[in-house]
């Protein structure tokens, strides 16, 4: 029959990617539904300026589960994870922090700023990678119902439990503060430093409505550290030409197990009846069937949008309600004519080999988020700069640069404006803080793309612009991804399923959500009698 | 970059190899000469000078300084009086090994520690968290270069730069001066001889460098690279972090981690039963000794000499014996019925070229501790394991007179 397919991909992603291609890797004729003209979702790659590649949106990988890359044999359809070995971290008066892959060396660097940091960084840094271990397997199965009263749930919730319990008291207590406290309470702790608890702050904020002192920032803190590169926990990479690139392996992946991607294939609504599903329909008004469809878009646009909330249990459509997204992040990337200058440093390129972290202070972090409380933008932006040609000189024509930006804070909804006015304001205030730390910076701009939350809804339909398909907190992780007891990847409806970074194991291009919800749409298959 | 010691620029003119390596982020010589073996001799039959400033050092001083340090060593503080050094260990809560290291004490209330690992905020939050308020810790290990001068001719080198070194007994120590700068003299050394430690400040190391250097007689001063320590240590019996055993701090399980007792350092803690000492992990240490849970012992290890030739000459081959020395681990099995019974394994297998002897340190169960026991070590021949006859010996496998009498010029 035409038209119809054993599964349906609403949505091109790296989730609804991975999903795809574990679907079709076990023998289901599978569909992949695209609204843009090319796939990859908020994870691509666009030649904005002829030989100039821009990473739009997500720009670093880290936290792709590992047995993703084994399972799709993605290392033969292109895969390759440069390393980022550095971290630069300027800071005020020419003062910098400028970390490497070896921890001796770091040790001193650290020392010069501090000497009991020095040691504070290392103690932390091992708690972390210790914790980072403890939570892998979880990051790799599909979590606990937390509400079900069905026995096999209740044992889960019993192993869960039991495993936490077993930690090592260390681990155990440093866990909780990560679920419990602010990133500056839990950095007060092992350090004195500014710059450097600045450094490791940031990445309690990205992508996040919160400051390194708000309580959430624990978390997303932790979320950050949960990935790996090379078995190194908590180490991030650089895919080949951006995380296009990744999402490109993956689009040849799928193709290579027999199934087929449809591009400008905007999806209007899920067809089911009766509790089951059975197809989409385009835009315009093209159907196509299947007894299994999986949405890999946010929770909003999964359970409001193509299917109608009415139709949903009342639990589900009020934490669906209640789920927020508070997108706070935006993009500016440039092509540049040469390497950005720190003074004191002129020429080196190795501290651009990695990330490049403006937010030289605590309290600049928490300034800059209370711009965002007051329904602006930061006037003195966070900024985690990449200047990614430098990684992958494919990147950019011989001796000019891309350099990505992810800026911070941009709340979705500004106050006294809109983003379409502020845009080009906004793009030259990032442009002059970049300016003050990097003189002479502006001098090299050819190009400057700037991406609003705005944008990223738009072009990437992520709500609000949050990057991670809804915000990491407590509240919406693990057990409530994306609502308490639907946190499995299966909805109400009878083959519907979500497999979205608003699913465990969330945000971050795990790929975890894409791959569970795969393997739960397969093993609820097996269970189904046979017609 | 990795940094530099105040004497590399002394010590850069005789790396004849050109070869560095890194400690503690320090550039640092695994050999001056080609021959390692001559570097090693001049431990054991003249005078090696080693550079050892990459170590961790760290004052502490105050009225409180005693009390503390009885707080955070596992050894008692007490019995090092001011003009002696101890070497001494330190323990987390559990009990479980996270340094050892030579502490100095210079007067009651200012003392001198070498550490391997970074301690300096550990030891300020313990002191801390026990309200020691008249003691401070101070990270100085950018303040001063250490040089080690050992081997047999050591004393006759130091004796006329500083006559003080006639009256150090065995791990005394005592401030003095070489060239008119001032310095720290201990008695100590890793290489289980006669030996020095000088601490000079930062500005004065080249002084001190060259006043070593330039003693009237010929004692065939040898500057030593870290190998052949680390051989020399060996037959010390003295235990290498990160090679015989690891520190409890960044240990992520307890199989990585050891007591004092279990890694052979029980005399430290020989007037347990006597004293009061409130020490980090002594609740544990004498829990562990009260139910008998200690998991293995540190001891030595002889390879059957015999058997050693025989496996190579059985596979064809010449037996490899020069510069041996190896730092991963082997291995080591039961001489029972049951096949592949395992008995811990071996680190630091050296062919120690003086003794004439293959030996290593053994992590052994309790029941194989007895000198005498009969093991078998897993080594591979032609890239083929092999098991050979080991026996458990008592450390250190080498320990001249020298090393602790009192020297006489000669």
């Amino acid at each position: 029959m035409k038209n119809q397919y054993d599964a349906i991909v609403i949505g091109g992603g790296h989730n609804g990617l991975v999903n795809a291609c574990y679907l079709a890797k076990a023998g289901l004729k599978t569909l992949v539904l695209e609204r843009r003209d090319l796939v990859g979702g908020a994870a691509i790659t666009e030649e904005l300026v002829p030989g100039f590649q821009f990473t739009t949106f997500s720009y670093a990988v880290s936290l792709l589960r590992p047995d993703i890359v084994q399972d799709l044999e993605l290392t033969r359809h292109g895969l390759m994870i440069l390393p980022m070995p550095n971290t630069f971290q300027p800071g005020f008066n020419g003062e910098y922090l400028f970390l490497g892959g070896n921890s001796d060396a770091n040790y001193h660097e650290i020392a010069r700023h501090n000497a009991a940091d020095a040691e504070g960084y290392k103690e932390l840094s091992h708690l972390i990678e210790r914790v980072s271990f403890a939570l892998q397997p979880w990051m790799d199965r599909v979590p606990p119902n937390p509400v079900s009263k069905h026995p096999s749930d209740i044992a889960e919730m019993e192993e869960f439990q039991q495993y936490m319990d077993a930690l090592e008291p260390k681990v155990k207590s440093l866990l909780e503060k990560f679920i419990n406290c602010s990133a500056a309470e839990i950095l007060d702790e092992y350090l004195e430093n500014d710059l450097v608890k600045a450094m490791i702050a940031s990445s309690g904020i990205i992508g996040s409505r919160c400051s390194p002192r708000s309580k959430e920032s624990g978390i997303v803190w932790l979320m950050h550290k949960l990935g790996q590169y090379d078995g190194v926990l908590g180490d991030w990479g650089f895919h080949k030409n951006g995380n296009g690139g990744l999402t490109q392996t993956l689009a040849k992946a799928f193709q290579s197990f027999g199934g087929e991607i449809r591009l400008n294939s905007a999806v209007r609504k899920v067809i089911y009846a009766d509790g089951a599903v059975s197809g989409v329909e385009l835009d315009d008004g093209v159907c196509f069937n299947a007894d299994k469809v999986v949405s890999a878009l946010d929770p909003r646009r999964t359970f409001q949008q193509l299917v109608d909330p009415a139709d949903l249990p009342n639990d589900l459509a009020a934490a669906i309600e209640d789920y927020k997204f508070n997108g706070t992040a935006a993009k500016v990337n440039f092509a540049l004519s040469g390497l950005p200058q720190f003074p004191g440093l002129e020429g080196r390129r190795d501290i651009f080999q990695g990330f490049v972290n403006i937010g030289p202070s605590i309290e600049y972090l928490e300034t800059a988020f209370a711009d965002c409380e007051n329904g602006t933008y930061s006037r003195n932006p966070f900024i985690d700069c990449c200047v990614q040609s430098v990684i992958d000189p494919s990147m950019a024509p011989p001796g000019k640069h891309v350099m990505s930006c992810f800026v911070m804070y941009a709340p979705y909804h500004l106050r006294d404006s809109d983003w379409a006015t502020e845009r080009e304001s906004f793009g030259d205030n990032t442009q002059a803080t970049l300016e003050e730390f990097f003189p002479g910076f502006s001098d090299l701009v050819i190009h400057r793309e700037v991406v609003t939350p705005q944008d990223i809804e738009n072009v990437t339909g992520l709500s609000e612009g949050n990057i991670f398909a809804g915000e990491l907190l407590s509240s919406q992780m693990f057990f409530n991804r994306p609502a308490p007891g639907w946190n499995q990847y299966r909805t109400p409806i009878e083959g519907y399923y979500q497999c979205g970074s608003g699913t465990h194991p969330g945000g971050c291009v795990t790929g975890g959500p894409g791959k569970l919800a795969a393997q739960q749409m397969l093993a609820d298959t097996a269970m189904r009698p046979a017609n | 970059m990795p940094k530099k010691t105040p004497f590399h620029d002394c010590v850069a003119c005789f790396n004849e190899p050109q070869i560095w390596k890194h400690w503690s982020g320090y550039l640092v010589a695994p050999n001056y000469q080609y021959s390692i073996a001559a570097e090693y001799y001049a431990i054991r039959n003249s005078v090696a000078v080693l550079d050892t400033s990459p170590l961790f050092k760290y004052e502490i001083s105050g009225t409180d300084a005693e009390a503390f340090l009885q707080v955070a060593l596992a050894r008692d503080i007490r019995r090092c009086q001011p003009g002696q050094s101890q070497y001494t260990v330190w323990c987390n809560e559990n009990g479980f090994v996270l340094q050892d290291g030579v502490i100095i004490r210079l007067a009651d209330d200012r003392f001198l520690l070498t550490a391997a690992e970074p301690t300096l905020r550990y030891f300020r939050k313990l002191a801390t968290e026990r309200d020691f308020t008249k003691v401070q810790i101070n990270d100085v290990s950018q303040a001063y270069g250490i040089l080690a001068v050992q081997g047999p001719l050591s004393f006759d080198v130091l004796a006329p730069l500083a006559p003080h070194v006639s009256k150090l007994g065995f791990f005394d120590a005592c401030e003095s001066s070489i060239a008119e700068k001032p310095v720290v003299i201990s008695r100590t050394g890793f290489t289980g001889d006669l030996g020095y430690e000088i601490w000079c400040r930062t500005d004065d190391a080249g002084t001190v460098w060259d006043a070593i250097m330039k003693t009237d007689a010929d004692y065939g001063i040898t500057p030593i690279g870290t190998t052949a320590l680390k051989m020399a240590r060996v037959e010390a019996g003295l235990l290498l972090m990160g090679v015989d055993f690891e520190s409890a701090k960044f240990a992520w399980v307890d199989d990585q981690r050891a007591t004092p007792i279990e890694l052979g350092w029980g005399w430290m803690l020989r007037k347990l039963k006597t004293d009061d000492r409130p020490f980090v992990g002594r609740a544990a240490i004498e829990n562990k000794i009260a139910d008998k849970s200690g998991r293995f012992a540190t001891v030595g290890l002889e390879i059957n000499w015999k058997h050693y030739q025989q496996v190579h000459t059985e596979a064809g081959i010449s037996t490899p014996l020069h510069e041996l020395y190896f730092e991963q681990t082997f291995s080591l099995y039961k001489v029972s019925d049951t096949p592949y019974d395992y008995a811990g394994f071996a680190s630091s297998l050296l062919f120690s070229s003086l003794l004439k002897k293959i030996i290593a340190i053994g992590r052994v169960p309790i029941e194989c501790v007895k000198v005498g026991t009969e093991l078998e070590i897993e080594l591979s021949v032609i890239r083929k394991p092999v098991y050979v006859r080991a026996v458990v010996s008592k450390l250190p496998f080498f320990n001249p007179v020298r090393k602790t009498a009192m020297p006489e010029a000669t």
